[in-house]
């Protein structure tokens, strides 16, 4: 059991970007069942590539040679810490560059918005050979730069505050894992440069309403002291909003729904305690009004305690 | 707790700027307004039966309707009065506007790399007709504008007529209330209906395809005049009938304009790229990809509006600057480190006056512009009516110039010269040199300014920062713009002259 405990606790962080026309990055540890214990920090930066050929105008799969290649980088840094072991609160700030291959549309630059999280281990049970967990994860986003939200598909992200719940379960039986959890996002209106805009219809005003959004997971895999694999699936979709219709721009409040398939890999080499690698991938199968992106990601990040420990 | 702090802790409610606008009370009713000049219909000649006088039982009945509909009003019927109550040409302006967002897009491209064009005679096949680009939409502008003015004049002029003269529904029954400001206006022939008609009857030709939305809007005009006792039945269908028959002066003449011919051909377009070889200039190609047809290339040959045809060619601008010398240089420099530039200030002017796919278009952005500050004056509906065909009509006259230019010089756009060089906004697929922004603003502010003196300066800047935003958005050199926006002002001086002699002063 205290072994289990250890290496369930040790691991920190990786990212996964909810990738759609416009670039939402959250940090992995807002949807997994990992926590770091009491007095932990963990220090964390990661790399993300995404890039994309073809997207959904609507319902309909198409290219556009006046874009070519949409691609982005993300580089994240944040912290999360250990307020106790059942909580744990993390910042994550990401840095991000967009561009097209084709046509002569500048891409954007610049930090995007920080991400908030509070994380609750609310329920930790043995259920037959297994552990059962319950997370209720708390989480905010806040633009922290003056980017433009309305330039999509270059957009740094849409520009809104937001906040979500998601609870999370996760089940574990030795060193084999299974989870699943719900998110609903809320997020709060936008102010834009225009001040008109036609949606279905004409608006005379900067102010934009985005639509929520719900976001649904499951992930299954093996952790171990030295190597955690794990297969997930994205299901992001949002409540409202309105396609894009034949050859237009992109908007904000575009009905923007994606699924997405990935994996990540985690190894924690034994010479350095505390220290953590990841790669990981994702890939969108199906949307609605956004890319189907393909992104890759690469994390490292040290896990310390901030108190010295009385063994 | 919890979750009603998570509900509250975004905001989801918009008020829209023009859901606020107050019922229309004209401080001045214009009642000699059938004395203004009109556009086209200053010699025409319309026929309206005679109003069936108070006390006849026609005219009792349509009083009783009205009664019937005031003695319990829905809240969904209060908020329709609500709307149209701050004005007909106002409103019908916003759905004008409406109609240009929904269709300012560029058909996609055939399998084969050419593109579609839209048809008239097949509006709702794809590319849906039509494609409501800044050219196309200046003069929708126009011609609509210009035919409610005349529809408004020649109202005006029925309403004094011996034998016309009908007073308001409230004025006639003390049980009819007045639901909107009481206007001293004789009410038959309806202004409102005279709008309405005159505006449906010009979406023949300009938006076929949306023929149903506009009929429903009519008929919400209608039934909020009936409530609002303001109009009777009668009253309106005289309006509407009158406004149909002004409308069909102005079909006639937009039918005839030449403007069906401007997308030109294949011949037409090649043309264009040897005359610009021969006399040794680098032609005009595309940016996009598969490479456009140019954008209404014979547009410069239709019919102006306001200025006599000749003068598209004597207010044309000298020669852009001549590639390789040192002005040229200097602009091209500068447009190279805007598209380096990442002040953001620059992107919010570039975005608040992109314009682009999808918008109303800079002529429509003027017109919001416009109509956001003619609320504040408490004119009359004939008075805005003339204000806005004013407007509207240097706004098409600018477009012809404006492509006239374009496609007399052909000439690139900075990103076709030197490769890399990155936008803040689309690159529109027609010549660099002038400015459409530019000239569009130019003509527009030139106008608002007369219109509203105490605001001139301010309509500069702000026209001036419209035409500069093309530069801050590297797709224009300064040259285009500065010249845009002195031609502009040339062409919305045609306006401001007609303005100082058609009578409303």
């Amino acid at each position: 059991m205290k072994y289990f405990l250890r290496y369930t606790y040790r691991y920190c962080v990786g990212i996964i970007a909810c990738v759609a026309l416009s670039q939402t990055v959250c940090a992995q540890t807002e949807s997994d069942a990992i926590m770091i214990p009491k007095n932990y920090l963990c220090v964390a930066g990661m790399y993300a590539h995404n890039s994309w050929d073809n997207y959904w105008e609507g319902t309909l799969k198409r290219d556009n040679l006046n874009l070519g290649t949409v691609s982005s980088n993300i580089y994240n840094a944040g912290l999360v810490y250990g307020l106790s072991n059942r909580i744990n609160i993390s910042a994550f700030v990401p840095y991000i560059q967009t561009k097209a291959s084709a046509g002569t549309l500048r891409g954007q630059r610049g930090f995007q918005d920080i991400n908030l999280a509070f994380k609750w281990m609310a329920i930790r049970e043995q259920i037959g050979t297994g552990i059962l967990s319950f997370h209720a994860i708390a989480t905010g986003s806040i633009p922290v730069s003056d980017y433009q939200g309305d330039y999509l598909p270059f957009a740094l992200g849409s520009r809104s505050k937001s906040v979500a719940l998601r609870g999370l379960i996760n089940y574990q039986r030795g060193r084999f894992f299974i989870a699943g959890a719900g998110q609903y996002i809320r997020k709060d209106n936008i102010t834009i440069d225009r001040d008109a805009y036609y949606t279905t219809e004409m608006h005379y005003t900067n102010q934009v309403a985005l639509p929520n959004a719900t976001n649904f997971l499951v992930s299954a895999g093996f952790r171990s002291l030295l190597l955690n694999v794990e297969a997930i699936a994205t299901k992001y979709t949002t409540l409202g909003g309105f396609d894009i219709t034949r050859n237009n721009m992109p908007f904000p409040s575009n009905r923007m729904n994606a699924t997405a398939v990935g994996g990540l890999v985690k190894y924690m080499p034994q010479y350095v305690r505390g220290l953590e690698f990841t790669i990981g991938g994702s890939y969108v199968t199906s949307g609605r009004n956004v890319g189907q992106n393909t992104q890759i990601m690469g994390g490292i990040d040290y896990v310390f305690s901030v108190k010295k420990e009385k063994n | 707790m919890a979750v009603s702090l998570f509900a509250a802790s975004c905001k989801k409610d918009i008020t829209e700027r023009n859901q606020v606008f107050e019922a229309l009370a004209p401080a001045n009713p214009d009642s000699t307004a059938g004395a203004w000049t009109p556009i086209l219909t200053g010699s025409s000649t319309f026929t309206l039966a005679l109003p069936d006088a108070k006390g006849t039982p026609n005219y009792t009945a349509d009083l009783n309707e009205i009664k019937s509909y005031q003695k319990n009003l829905t809240s969904e019927q209060k908020d329709i009065i609500k709307y149209w109550s701050a004005g007909s040409v106002l409103r019908w302006n916003e759905i004008l506007r409406e109609l240009v967002a929904k269709h300012n897009l560029p058909p996609y491209q055939n399998d084969d790399g050419t593109y579609p064009f839209p048809s008239a005679a097949n509006p709702l096949a794809y590319p849906l007709f039509p494609f409501s680009n800044p050219p196309y939409a200046a003069r929708a502008y126009a011609y609509v504008s210009a035919a409610q003015y005349d529809a408004l004049v020649q109202t005006f002029k029925f309403k004094y007529t011996s034998g016309y003269r009908r007073e308001a529904p409230y004025a006639n029954d003390a049980n009819v209330q007045a639901l909107v400001p009481k206007s001293k206006l004789p009410s038959y022939p309806s202004e409102d209906a005279a709008v309405a008609g005159a505006t449906a009857q010009m979406m023949i030709l300009l938006f076929p395809g949306d023929l149903d939305y506009i009929q429903k809007k009519v008929a919400e005009e209608k039934l909020y005049r009936l409530m609002a006792g303001a109009n009777t039945r009668s009253d309106w269908d005289a309006g509407e009938n009158l406004g149909k028959q002004v409308a069909n002066v102005f079909l006639a003449r937009a039918r005839a304009d030449k403007a069906n011919l401007a997308a030109g051909a294949k011949d037409d377009w090649t043309k264009l790229e040897t005359d610009a070889k021969a006399a040794g200039n680098t032609p005009w190609i595309s940016l996009e990809l598969p490479h456009r047809p140019p954008m209404l290339p014979l547009f410069p040959k239709v019919t102006p509006i306001l200025m006599p045809a000749a003068d598209v060619v004597a207010i044309r601008p000298a020669a852009p600057f001549k590639e390789g010398s040192a002005e040229y240089q200097k602009d091209m420099d500068e447009v190279m480190a805007m598209s380096k530039n990442y002040d953001r200030d620059h992107e919010r002017i570039v975005a608040f006056w992109a314009d682009g796919v999808g918008t109303a278009t800079p002529p429509g952005h003027w017109n919001s512009i416009a109509a956001e500050e003619f609320v504040k004056h408490n004119w009359s509906e004939v008075r805005w009516a003339r204000n806005m065909a004013l407007l509207n009509m240097a706004e098409m006259d600018a477009a012809i110039v404006c492509w006239d230019t374009k496609y007399f010089y052909f000439n690139p756009r900075p990103t076709q010269m030197v490769a890399g060089i990155k936008t803040l906004t689309g690159i529109p697929n027609f010549p660099s040199y002038i400015s459409g922004h530019a000239t569009f603003s130019g003509a527009a502010a030139t106008v608002l300014g007369y219109l509203v003196p105490e605001r001139a300066t301010e309509f500069m800047t702000m026209a001036n920062e419209a035409g500069m935003s093309r530069l801050y958005g590297a797709i224009h050199y300064r040259n285009d713009c500065t010249v845009g926006l002195a031609t502009g002002v040339k062409v919305g001086t045609y306006a401001v002259n007609r303005a100082k002699t058609d009578g409303a002063n």
